[in-house]
């Protein structure tokens, strides 16, 4: 049976994710999916996967959101948007109300952001115009390694003995990689230290509050990363239980946001449905 | 937030006379180099301009140059040809896009003035350090290149207090300038004529502050980003008539502003301070960014740092010393920080932008912990941006976008 929805989509660097949610802010149907060359398209397909999965259709959406990079490339579905830092916000606070500190591993950036008891941001950090530390890193590791992405993983579970990369630049973290291969370095301990760089080039970011929460495509496709980083930080680490879906909650939440006057997103022609 | 928003700018009157005005000098700049008995003399932004107009010499500056270099967005294509003869893409970017235009018989003058074929031609360069180090290797490298002599003044760095030894020692500098001035200008120095200019130029700052100053009001009548045009004459025409008589007519039409409540964005919600340099090829952008989310960037470090309130036209050596040494950038960080809480408080500042120029680490001063410091004591919020003065190829423009945006939401859920 159809109910009126709230949508978020969270058109990102590497991925599209939209969040479906209802008059609770109850999460009915997710999707994820590479965001390729075209927001618009990908945008669309996620929104209807996500529909879907939900049991709803366009026409039960009371009003959607949008995120992201790509935030102004759907207008066929919503007409505001939000940065992505407002919305990992809104949606990590809707998890785990209190101050707290987010870190946010995504395809391109990195975030971390403060929240005081309340849920205001107090502060946040992007990284500079530099890919290290971020899912681009990984991606540009996985290429030169010759290991799928979704083996890095376990493959860094398994090593004894990491090897620890020095440089913060991508480039030149590459050419280490490759001289420790020269060097018949086991995969698995560079593949660990390349986890550790990544942990080591957001910590620098910022410094952290007692309460910290992990985000974004690279912690929930590698849940090592969080058990490596909470040994760092010496701390447990709060995870939600989609962490690349935050911002897209985070989105849905504010088209269900009372403060706001909910305007009925018209449903013009889908240019690419 | 909505992408597309109205741009809700309002254009300064006053900017076709600053044109017309602009146009007279970069004129008479071309003139003087073209003519057998005038000089032309090169200076630093906060050299001894007095002592060179009081000597005859038509004074350009590069470091003007250099930023039309990076309002026309040339430099990113005219910086290679530096870094290509050993200057670095890590210093500072005025330099490399300025010897960079020389190289390639470049300069966005003749596009806009007519009949200008080049930057004048210059007699002698004539620097002071207290800008950065780079002036000195800029003039330099002019100076082995057309073969006329490079002589300045070496400022002291990070200056908490300025003292009379500091005063003495610029001073001393400053007067060890005028024999070889005097012998390349044909001209002994008249100490009424530099007195003259001197106090034109204290004319002109306090002018110019005026002018700054009504951005207390609210809603602003002018943004930062109308300072950085506005203060052409202050940077190009200090002491002389014709800048004092522009800022007086600038000064009214913004007073006239406030009368009537008129903001340089419509609906202002936010102020902003901008602590660091402009990123020129993008004010534009830049601008209609801040205007669209109702902010405005009220005031900068960066456009007060053309206000020398020690001036002193009955002691025009020393009030010069004096002035060139209280320049924010020669200062310690203990007196920044202190001067920009002041600022903070005077234009009812609700965040701060810094913006981290890659090129340029004497205007970035975000580097040794002073945004955690001052959010600290004011609880005024922070955000550091990154990207450069001219060099396009260090600015993202996308994550500066939604670091704006955010920091600006962040401000409004804030209030």
């Amino acid at each position: 049976m159809s109910q009126p929805v709230f949508v978020g989509l969270d058109l990102g660097a590497s991925r599209v994710k939209v969040a479906v949610v209802d008059l609770q802010g109850q999460l009915l149907g997710h999707a994820v999916k590479k965001t390729g060359t075209d927001f618009t398209v990908t945008g669309a397909a996620c929104l209807d996967a996500s529909l879907e999965m939900a049991g709803a259709t366009r026409s039960d959406i009371v009003k959607a959101v949008s995120t992201g990079y790509g935030r102004a490339n759907v207008s066929f579905i919503t007409q505001e948007s939000r940065t992505e830092i407002g919305c990992l916000a809104k949606g990590c606070h809707h998890f785990f109300p209190g101050a707290i500190t987010i870190i946010d591993i995504g395809g391109q950036d990195n975030k971390i952001i403060k929240l005081n008891a309340a849920g205001n941001r107090s502060s946040f950090k992007m990284n500079r115009k530099c890919a290290a530390g971020t899912g681009a890193f990984l991606e540009e590791m996985s290429l030169r390694l010759d290991i799928p992405l979704e083996e890095m993983n376990g493959l860094a579970r398994q090593s004894e003995n990491m090897i620890k990369l020095g440089s913060y630049c991508t480039v030149f973290s590459a050419t280490e990689v490759l001289e420790s291969i020269r060097n018949g370095k086991q995969v698995s301990d560079i593949v660990k230290g390349i986890f550790y760089s990544v942990i080591k080039r957001v910590l620098e970011m910022d410094s952290l509050t007692d309460r910290v929460v992990m985000t974004g495509g690279v912690v929930a496709n590698n849940p090592y990363i969080v058990e490596m980083t909470e040994k760092m930080i010496e701390r447990k680490v709060l995870l939600p239980e989609y962490p690349q879906l935050a911002g897209a909650i985070g989105a849905a939440l504010y088209a269900m946001d009372p403060k706001k006057e909910i305007d009925v997103v018209p449903h013009t022609a889908d240019p690419v449905a | 937030m909505t992408e597309e928003k109205k741009n809700s700018r309002k254009k300064i009157q006053a900017t076709d006379k600053m044109n017309a005005l602009m146009s007279d000098y970069f004129y008479d700049l071309d003139a003087a180099a073209k003519s057998s008995s005038r000089k032309v003399a090169w200076c630093t932004s906060v050299g001894p301009a007095e002592l060179l107009r009081a000597l005859g010499f038509a004074v350009h500056f590069p470091e003007n140059h250099a930023a039309m270099l990076g309002a026309t967005r040339t430099s990113t294509d005219l910086i290679p040809e530096a870094n290509a003869i050993g200057y670095s893409p890590d210093i500072c970017s005025y330099l490399t896009a300025d010897i960079g235009a020389y190289l390639k018989g470049f300069t966005p003058l003749a596009k806009a003035y007519p009949g200008i074929e080049s930057v004048p031609r210059p007699d002698v360069l004539v620097y002071n350090t207290n800008q950065c180090r780079d002036v000195q290797d800029w003039f330099s490298w002019y100076s082995k290149e057309l073969g006329v002599p490079a002589i300045g003044i070496t400022s002291p760095k990070n200056v908490n207090v300025v003292t009379e030894a500091h005063i003495s020692d610029v001073a001393n500098q400053i007067e060890a300038l005028i024999p070889t001035l005097e012998e390349i200008s044909g001209t002994k120095l008249d100490m009424e004529r530099l007195k003259e200019v001197v106090s034109l130029s204290r004319e002109c700052t306090e002018l110019w502050k005026k002018v700054l100053e009504t951005a207390t009001a609210s809603p602003a009548p002018l943004s930062f980003f109308d300072g950085t045009i506005h203060m052409g004459p202050a940077v190009v025409l200090r002491g002389t008539r014709e800048a004092v008589e522009y800022y007086k007519v600038l000064l009214a039409e913004l007073e006239q502003r406030i009368a009537e409540r008129v903001g340089a964005v419509d609906g202002e919600t936010v102020r902003i301070y901008w602590e660091g340099m402009p990123v020129w090829g993008r004010l534009r952008q830049h601008s209609e960014l801040f205007s669209s989310l109702k902010a405005t960037v009220i005031a900068s470090t960066y456009c007060s740092s053309w206000i020398f309130p020690a001036f002193d036209g009955d002691d025009p050596i020393r009030s010069m010393a004096k002035a060139y040494l209280e320049l924010f950038i020669v200062r310690s960080d203990e007196y920044k920080g202190g001067y920009i809480k002041e600022m903070l408080e005077k234009f009812h500042i609700d965040g701060i932008i810094y913006h981290d120029a890659k090129t340029c680490p004497y205007n970035s001063n975000n580097r040794y912990g002073m945004p955690q410091r001052l959010e600290a004591e004011t609880g005024i919020p922070s955000l550091v941006i990154s990207g450069d003065l001219n060099d396009l190829r260090c600015v993202s423009d996308e994550q500066t976008k939604t670091n704006i945006e955010a920091f600006i939401e962040q401000l409004e859920e804030g209030k």
